[in-house]
């Protein structure tokens, strides 16, 4: 019995195992190392036994080769898997072919073969343990680098795992995020185009309340407009009725007594009275006429307007309107108008409009101004003399109308913003914001016209429409 | 009409002793619109006629102010229109007030406006009389018959 081979063989088989990690692997193939290990061992106590009788030699050392070929095969198995078993497999198979070889030529052989090769024969077999060993260590040693390098690798493939996922993560994430921004965008462009489609029908009755808000302002000065040319018509209808009276008595007396004079006088001044009535009925039915015409919606026809006629009237109207808002309030206005204009084609009911609120807006700038000129207290405060004046001119391009007032004016900062939709300077619920930048509407795109401002603050202020000679 | 504005003019060189002698009043008729003096004449014209009324217009505060103050005295009384453009009627009647405080003349008020503001006013200012649009001709002579001249 060879004991250093039974050594090397049992130490191989129980290597192999943790070389292998059969354990986990191999389980079924690591029961059968573990068995042939336990094998060899009673092999060789039972060797020792017999072989101290003396009786026979046991083939032990044979068994063990067997052994030794069986945990090539286990190694040869794993390596197509595992590749640090090729330098085991490297290590195991000379040693087993040059043991087995000369154990086979030193038994079954010729001593005659064997002798005179005997050192050769006996310092292979020596390489062979020198062999084994020191490429058990290598692949020992490459094996402990190859699973540094599999973990690495693991580590690696882990971590990419890691991040592929938290990137899918994040992918998923971003287009849960964008689809919930598409949807709140859509959300959003409904919402606005409603938005929208409500703020046009509110501007479309913020105009007409506008009209109905100049018209409201107007209704008190349409009224005392009225009222007057009525008295007159009254009152010189009744006054006539007199004269009739009186001419008719004049006429009963005897033709001697009669007064010849005086019956042209009742006669002249019954034909004055009539132009007269006529003249104020014909005044009230105008007012009437334009108050309709105000509150009409416009039909955008351009006709042929007596200029001057519209600013008096309108100036009047507006005076009258605030008069009757403020009994305290009172303001000089007069006309200053080129007699020589000629009539011209515009949208009577609009520059109606822009000169109305051209007006209000001057009224009101006088009565603010008054208001704040009293509360001074001084003499020149009370001098004040609020004064309201329409201008018109032919000019060779064209037909300017300038309404111009004493009041507060305005500041650079003001004027910047007074054509701007529901900039008002009035208090909130007295202005509706719109009436100037209406009115630079019907002036600029409605007449092709221009609409400037001069102002200067505590000064006063002077509006221009200029129309184009069409 | 000539012989209108000679009738006027005679009654302005007339010496107080003599027209003393006949009970006249004198009235000064401030409004802006100008159809108001035909009217008033025509309904005045008996008592023009007669030599019991004398009238004078005046088309504006200003110019009404003018008027009695050159000739105080002329001026019983003033029909004036609250609501005119520029000094307004209660602007004038405040001047009359401060004018002549010791020889006050009879101030009517008239207005298109009849709202009680205006009448507290009016009457605050020193106004005898309160009088809305239209016109009442028939009551403002019976008040102007009684006045204490």
């Amino acid at each position: 019995m060879n004991v250093p081979v039974l050594v090397v063989t049992i130490f191989f088989l129980l290597q192999t195992r943790n070389f292998l990690n059969t354990k986990e692997k191999m389980p079924v193939w690591d029961k059968r190392l573990i068995g042939a290990a336990v094998i060899l061992a009673s092999l060789f106590v039972i060797d020792k036994i017999l072989d101290t009788n003396g009786a026979y030699e046991l083939k032990a050392t044979w068994v063990c080769y067997v052994a030794l070929a069986f945990n090539v095969l286990v190694v040869y198995i794993a390596s197509k898997r595992y590749p640090p078993a090729r330098a085991l497999l490297l290590s195991l198979i000379p040693f087993l072919v040059v043991l087995a070889l000369t154990s086979f030529v030193r038994t079954f052989l010729p001593t005659s073969l064997y002798n005179p090769y005997k050192d050769v024969f006996e310092t292979s077999v020596g390489f062979a343990y020198v062999w084994v060993f020191s490429l058990f260590g290598y692949a020992a040693r490459q094996r402990k680098s190859y699973s540094k390098e599999h973990q690495a690798r693991i580590d690696r493939e882990e971590a990419e795992r890691r991040e592929r996922q938290m990137l899918e993560g994040l992918v998923q994430e971003r287009t849960q995020e964008l689809t919930q921004q598409k949807a709140e965008i859509t959300r959003q462009k409904e919402e606005l185009e409603l938005a929208l489609s409500e703020l046009r029908a509110t501007q479309d009755q913020l105009v007409q309340r506008e009209k109905l808000a100049s018209l409201g302002e107007l209704t008190a000065g349409i009224a005392h407009e009225i009222q007057n040319p009525l008295n007159f018509v009254n009152n010189f209808s009744e006054v006539s009725v007199d004269l009739v009276a009186e001419l008719l008595e004049e006429r009963q007396r005897p033709a001697d007594e009669r007064d010849a004079g005086l019956e042209d006088e009742l006669l002249s001044d019954l034909s004055q009275n009539l132009t007269k009535i006529s003249h104020h009925g014909q005044r009230a039915s105008g007012i009437v006429r334009n108050m309709l015409q105000h509150s009409r919606t416009s039909t955008g026809q351009r006709e042929p307007t007596d200029l001057n006629a519209l600013a008096d009237e309108y100036l009047r109207l507006s005076y009258h309107g605030l008069r009757a808002k403020d009994k305290s309030f009172n303001a000089s206005f007069r006309t200053e108008l080129d007699e020589t204009l000629p009539p011209v084609k515009v949208v009577s009911q609009d520059i109606g409009r822009v000169l109305l609120n051209l007006f209000n807006n001057a009224f009101y700038a006088v009565q603010q101004r008054q208001i704040s000129e009293r509360q001074s207290g001084t003499l020149k405060g009370f001098a004040y003399q609020p004064t309201v004046v329409v201008v018109t001119i032919q000019t060779p391009v064209g037909v300017e109308i300038q309404v111009r007032d004493n009041g507060t004016g305005m500041s650079e900062e003001v004027q910047q913003k007074i054509f701007q939709p529901f900039f008002t300077t009035k208090p909130s619920g007295s202005g509706t914001g719109l009436g100037l930048s209406l009115s630079y509407e019907i002036i600029t795109k409605g007449h092709g016209g221009t609409l400037l401002l001069d102002s200067k603050d505590g000064v006063g202020t002077t509006f221009t429409i200029l129309l184009p000679a069409t | 009409m000539s012989n209108k504005v000679i009738e006027q003019r005679d009654y302005r060189l007339l010496t107080d002793d003599y027209r003393l002698s006949f009970p006249m009043t004198h009235i000064l008729v401030v409004d802006d619109e100008p159809d108001v003096q035909p009217l008033f004449e025509q309904r005045f014209r008996r008592e023009t006629r007669s030599g019991t009324v004398h009238l004078t217009f005046a088309s504006s505060g200003e110019e009404a102010l003018q008027i009695f103050n050159a000739r105080p005295h002329e001026a019983v009384l003033i029909l004036s229109d609250i609501n005119m453009p520029g000094m307004s009627g209660l602007e004038l009647l405040r001047h009359i007030r401060t004018v002549t405080p010791d020889r006050p003349p009879v101030v009517m008020m008239i207005t298109a406006y009849g709202d009680a503001e205006s009448h507290q006013q009016a009457m605050d200012l020193g106004a005898d009389d309160f009088l809305a649009k239209p016109l009442d001709f028939n009551s403002l002579k019976e008040k102007l018959a009684n006045l204490p001249v």
